[in-house]
């Protein structure tokens, strides 16, 4: 690889991964507000103009808490788990194609960090990795509310990880490739996954709510019953850390969803606009540019709904909760495989 | 780049094994089990096989450890365990003659190894991809990856059955 080439994964990586804080920054300020205007209140409108320096003064109000460690606590591990909770989060945006190829100077820009074969394992590893900074933390407060949140949290992420890995199969069996660009360039224009797996996508959403820990899935937090769950002996930035890594978590699962189901970078007509610009360089790039405003687009929906859900349904129990995930969606799942493979053989017979 | 790179690798791995067996606390020993699968990931990305490579964390560090942090964690073993392992002078003894026999079985088996270098002409670079390995898996090797899904399968059932509450058992 060029040195130039090399600046300007650097320069992307850093770009996205200020974005994706952003994102999850300004994710703490819109759930406050959709939750006030959901329950008819005016919500945070101090900080700033409509209170938009609200999370601003969030986490500097973390930042000065005192750090507070216990003292019968495993204190390496105590220190670490927010950590891990946080690098995990940050890690699967590196395969998600924002966007297709910018043309400039004559040099090819893909609009994502790294392009890998196995992109979408790499997203369901990395997402399998997540429960750690949980069970970590949940483990090294010597709490038994901790741990007991912490032990609900691998076990309800262990249960849907495998609803949502049999959902993800039926896309790949359509796709033919692990790789995210080349899905998402497989859904070109308005021919998106979701018309082909509607119920995949289903299965798929509600493990991904499961897999971020948010209501109806909060199980690991229910402060009804466990106090706070795992993060009940963390304050400061620790617990903002935690916070935080659920809010990118969200973002991070929306942009796969938008990738997988909902066609990535394309937007309908994309073809025509295309095609209506006489210059080849300027129609690629303003097609691109306009691609990765439609993938935020349906980003910013998907965080919606997943801020709608949140405060319009309530908590499962958590026997519920286990029956949904192994009674219900992996059967589901396992018959979305059957009726996605019968699909693929009649379209193979038919046509 | 690529030699330097398997060199740190293999170092960390060997590091981080090593550590598996040395901490105290066996919390701490699972997470450097973790931090083993993730160096082992490491070179198979390092030998262009992807796919072993994710399946390998997601599979190892994403599913089996998180049920091995969750045992530990619930028994608590920590501290018992420490005091029974170190008052055996026996537990000593034994695990001397265990591992000084192991020592001398590698010995007089790779004393003979000759490594076969892999044919530059012939070897292609891809076959860990995802493709090739499929490919070879549904074709040359098809009856033994069926049982090997048969066995699965059978484990799967044999701990429903194991788990599986009686009639009139009690619910807790």
């Amino acid at each position: 690889m060029e040195s130039v080439d090399l600046i300007y994964k650097a320069i992307y990586i850093l770009v996205i991964f200020g974005i994706t804080l952003l994102i999850a920054t300004y994710s703490t300020y819109f759930e406050r507000k959709i939750a006030a205007f959901i329950q008819d209140r005016v919500g945070p409108n101090r900080a700033g103009p409509a209170g938009l320096l609200q999370p601003l003064a969030d986490a500097g109000k973390l930042f000065f808490k005192e750090d507070f460690i216990p003292a019968k606590s495993n204190k390496a591990l105590f220190i670490l788990g927010p950590g891990i909770a946080m690098l995990v989060a940050t890690m699967s945006s590196a395969v998600i194609p924002f966007g297709d190829m910018l043309m400039v100077d004559g040099r090819e820009i893909w609009l994502q960090a790294i392009e890998v074969n196995i992109g979408v394992l790499y997203v369901f590893g990395v997402v399998s990795l997540g429960v750690y900074g949980l069970m970590i933390g949940g483990w090294a407060s010597n709490n038994k509310f901790s741990l007991l949140g912490a032990i609900r949290a691998a076990s309800q992420n262990i249960s849907y990880e495998l609803a949502m890995g049999l959902s993800l199969i039926a896309v790949l069996m359509m796709t033919g490739s692990l790789s995210l660009r080349e899905i998402a360039e497989q859904q070109a224009g308005f021919n998106w996954n979701i018309w082909y797996q509607p119920l995949g996508f289903v299965i798929f959403l509600i493990c991904a709510f499961a897999e971020t820990n948010r209501t109806p899935f909060d199980l690991p937090e229910s402060e009804a019953e466990l106090i706070g769950g795992y993060h009940t002996e963390y304050g400061s930035m620790k617990l903002g850390m935690y916070l935080f890594a659920e809010y990118i978590n969200i973002f991070v699962a929306s942009a796969v969803m938008a990738t997988l189901y909902f066609g990535a970078y394309n937007f309908p007509f994309m073809e025509n606009l295309r095609a209506a610009i006489s210059d080849p360089v300027v129609a690629n790039n303003v097609v691109t540019l306009v691609g990765v405003a439609a993938m935020f687009a349906k980003i910013f929906l998907f965080i919606f709904f997943f801020m709608w859900v949140r405060w319009t349904l309530p908590r499962f129990r958590y026997d519920q909760l286990m029956k949904l995930g192994w009674n219900i969606l992996i059967p589901l799942a396992i018959l979305n495989i059957l009726l996605t493979g019968g699909g693929i053989m009649l379209k193979d017979y038919l046509f | 780049m690529t030699e330097n790179l398997f060199y740190f690798v293999a170092s960390l791995t060997l590091l981080c094994a090593l550590m598996v067996v040395i901490s105290k606390n066996p919390v701490h020993s699972v997470l450097f089990l973790i931090i083993t699968f993730f160096t082992i990931s490491g070179h198979y990305i390092l030998l262009n096989a992807q796919f072993l490579a994710a399946v390998n964390i997601i599979v190892y560090a994403g599913a089996i450890m998180v049920l091995f942090l969750f045992v530990i964690m619930f028994l608590n073993v920590s501290k018992n365990a420490e005091n029974e392992a170190k008052s055996s002078f026996l537990t000593k003894l034994a695990g001397t003659i265990a591992g000084g026999m192991l020592f001398v079985v590698m010995i007089a088996a790779l004393k003979d190894v000759s490594l076969a270098g892999a044919n530059l002409d012939t070897y292609n670079s891809q076959v860990g991809m995802v493709e090739n390995l499929g490919l070879v898996l549904f074709t040359d090797y098809l009856l033994p990856f069926e049982l090997s899904a048969v066995l699965f399968l059978v484990a799967m059932v044999g701990a429903v059955m194991l788990g599986k509450k009686e009639a009139g058992e009690q619910h807790f």
